[in-house]
């Protein structure tokens, strides 16, 4: 492997028409970093990461990913999203949607080979949900769905595993669980997690970014109360912001 | 050859259509359920009735213009879903009215065929012809065929078009085609129970079909068996009493996905008092 990073962000700047999001975000993320960007809401956190997986265009600036543009980057890429994009009550069983995870390679024709198969079954063991696969989505608790969704991702068999808010719907017993496994994953992949909840993450991430339009601060090991004053503060000018 | 006496072909030749048309329905109707996208198939419906005017007044078959019309009504709607999205309702809803305008207008122009504008609106299965029967069944191999052979894509853009675009997917090639594949089926139910009762037997059975399933493919099957026999019975009905077959079919539909919708409410209700 080269030490050349696996996401290069450099002088990156994007805006919702008039509305600037994030201005001249410079960001490297090593391979096998365990990297989490904290910040106020708005702050551009979950912008950043569609831009990461080109869904959206910045207006200037450059982003690299495994040495290559977004586009051509995103199958090596699993993502997991704040907002699950569907509808709770589509009749859909929780193997079918880990096996959506294996699109894009090979035929688009047909059914899912022996070999998908075998990867759905070993993500859904790994993310423990294995005794779900025939559940329909509509019937699991809301860390369920948040592992089924991991699951998905990880049947990409992704080299970076990007994810929004993994913690958003789930109690505190579920969100121990879900970082263990994410710390587990790491030995293999680099993991980009984005959260509001500084001080959870920081126990098991290597290092912090701290987003609010742009990157505020950046912290290697414990986040300690300096960071998290330096953070508040920047809360108190995004809504200052707002105001004007 | 005929299973009943020569006087009651017409009838077997109708209940084929209605075989027919359910199972073209129950696959894309269930599509068009689980993706709340009814208003959308409404649109591509009424339109048709501009392609079958113009079809008629340049003396052409109506199954032919229908298609034709059908078909661009599908691909402008997907056009606007697409890069219009903030004006979707109002589009749609002209499409809908301009279609229908564009059909009466041609129908009324055609000498004779005044008549026939009932049958397109609220269909009249007898009047289906044997030769029609082979349209239908082409269109469904049609319909069927694309849905087997791309089963996984079609469910991966219904269920969750941002995964399916991450993972590389043409996305936009296959709403689009799924769109057409709406606008066959829905040129198939107009056959059988006229265009303004399309989407009620394109959605009925998919609904009623959709709390009992937990896969999308069972759902479609058991959406294909009800319209079966929705249609089935409401052309025994209507024969029987001597009322027009379309509106008897969604009447027995519509009076089917009530009951299944309310009484399980009521009964939850009752057991808790």
């Amino acid at each position: 492997m080269t030490a050349a990073p696996v996401i290069e962000v450099k002088n990156l700047s994007f805006a919702y028409g008039d509305l600037p999001v994030l201005e001249n975000v410079d960001l490297e993320v090593a391979e096998g970093e365990f990297l989490g960007i904290v910040g106020p809401n708005a702050g551009g956190k979950s912008t950043l990461l569609k831009l990461l997986l080109g869904l959206l265009k910045p207006q200037s600036g450059r982003i690299r990913i495994l040495g290559t543009t977004p586009e051509k980057a995103r199958r090596a890429i699993g993502y997991v999203p704040q907002h699950p994009a569907f509808a709770r009550d589509f009749p859909v069983t929780v193997e079918q949607v880990v096996l959506m995870g294996r699109l894009g390679r090979g035929r688009l024709w047909g059914g899912y080979s022996a070999g998908d198969r075998a990867v759905a079954r070993r993500v859904m063991a790994e993310a423990e949900i294995a005794d779900l696969a025939q559940r329909p989505v509509g019937r699991l608790s809301g860390g369920q769905l948040q592992r089924v969704l991991v699951a998905r991702a990880l049947a990409c068999e992704p080299r970076i595993l990007l994810l929004d808010e993994p913690t958003a719907n789930i109690d505190l017993r579920v969100e121990n669980e879900l970082f263990d496994l994410l710390q587990t994953l790491n030995r293999r992949m680099t993991i980009l997690v984005v959260s509001h909840d500084i001080a959870f993450i920081s126990r098991y991430v290597h290092r912090v970014a701290c987003l609010d339009r742009t990157l505020v601060c950046h912290t290697t090991g414990d986040i300690d109360a300096e960071t998290i004053r330096r953070l508040y503060g920047g809360e108190v000018r995004a809504i200052h912001h707002h105001h004007h | 050859m005929s299973l009943l006496p020569e006087p009651y072909a017409f009838l077997q030749t109708a209940l084929a259509a209605g075989l027919l048309a359910s199972i073209g329905c129950g696959v894309m109707g269930s599509y068009v359920v689980v993706k709340r996208i009814g208003y959308l198939a409404g649109g591509i419906a009424h339109s048709v009735l501009g392609g079958m005017g113009v079809a008629v007044y340049l003396g052409a078959a109506p199954l032919g213009g229908a298609l034709v019309a059908a078909i661009l009504a599908a691909l402008f709607i997907g056009w606007i879903k697409l890069h219009h999205q903030t004006h979707e309702d109002t589009l749609i809803g002209a499409v809908w009215a301009l279609g229908m305008s564009i059909g009466v207008i041609f129908i009324a122009r055609t000498p004779g065929y005044a008549a026939d504008l009932m049958g397109y609106l609220f269909g009249n299965i007898l009047l289906v012809s044997p030769d029609q029967l082979g349209r239908l069944t082409l269109l469904d191999a049609l319909v069927v065929g694309f849905v087997l052979v791309w089963y996984r894509p079609f469910l991966a853009v219904a269920f969750d078009e941002e995964f399916a675009r991450l993972r590389g997917l043409p996305v936009t090639l296959f709403y689009l085609l799924f769109l057409c594949l709406v606008a066959l089926s829905v040129v198939l139910l107009v056959q059988v129970v006229g265009l303004i009762l399309v989407i009620a037997l394109l959605t009925l059975p998919a609904a009623i079909a959709g709390r009992y399933t937990t896969t999308l493919g069972r759902m479609m099957v058991l959406a294909s068996g009800l319209g079966m026999l929705f249609t089935s019975a409401g052309i025994a009905l209507s024969y029987w009493w001597d009322l027009p077959s379309g509106p008897v079919i969604i009447l027995v539909a519509g009076s089917v996905y009530l009951a299944a919708t309310l009484l399980p409410a009521l009964f939850r209700k009752g057991a808790r008092s």
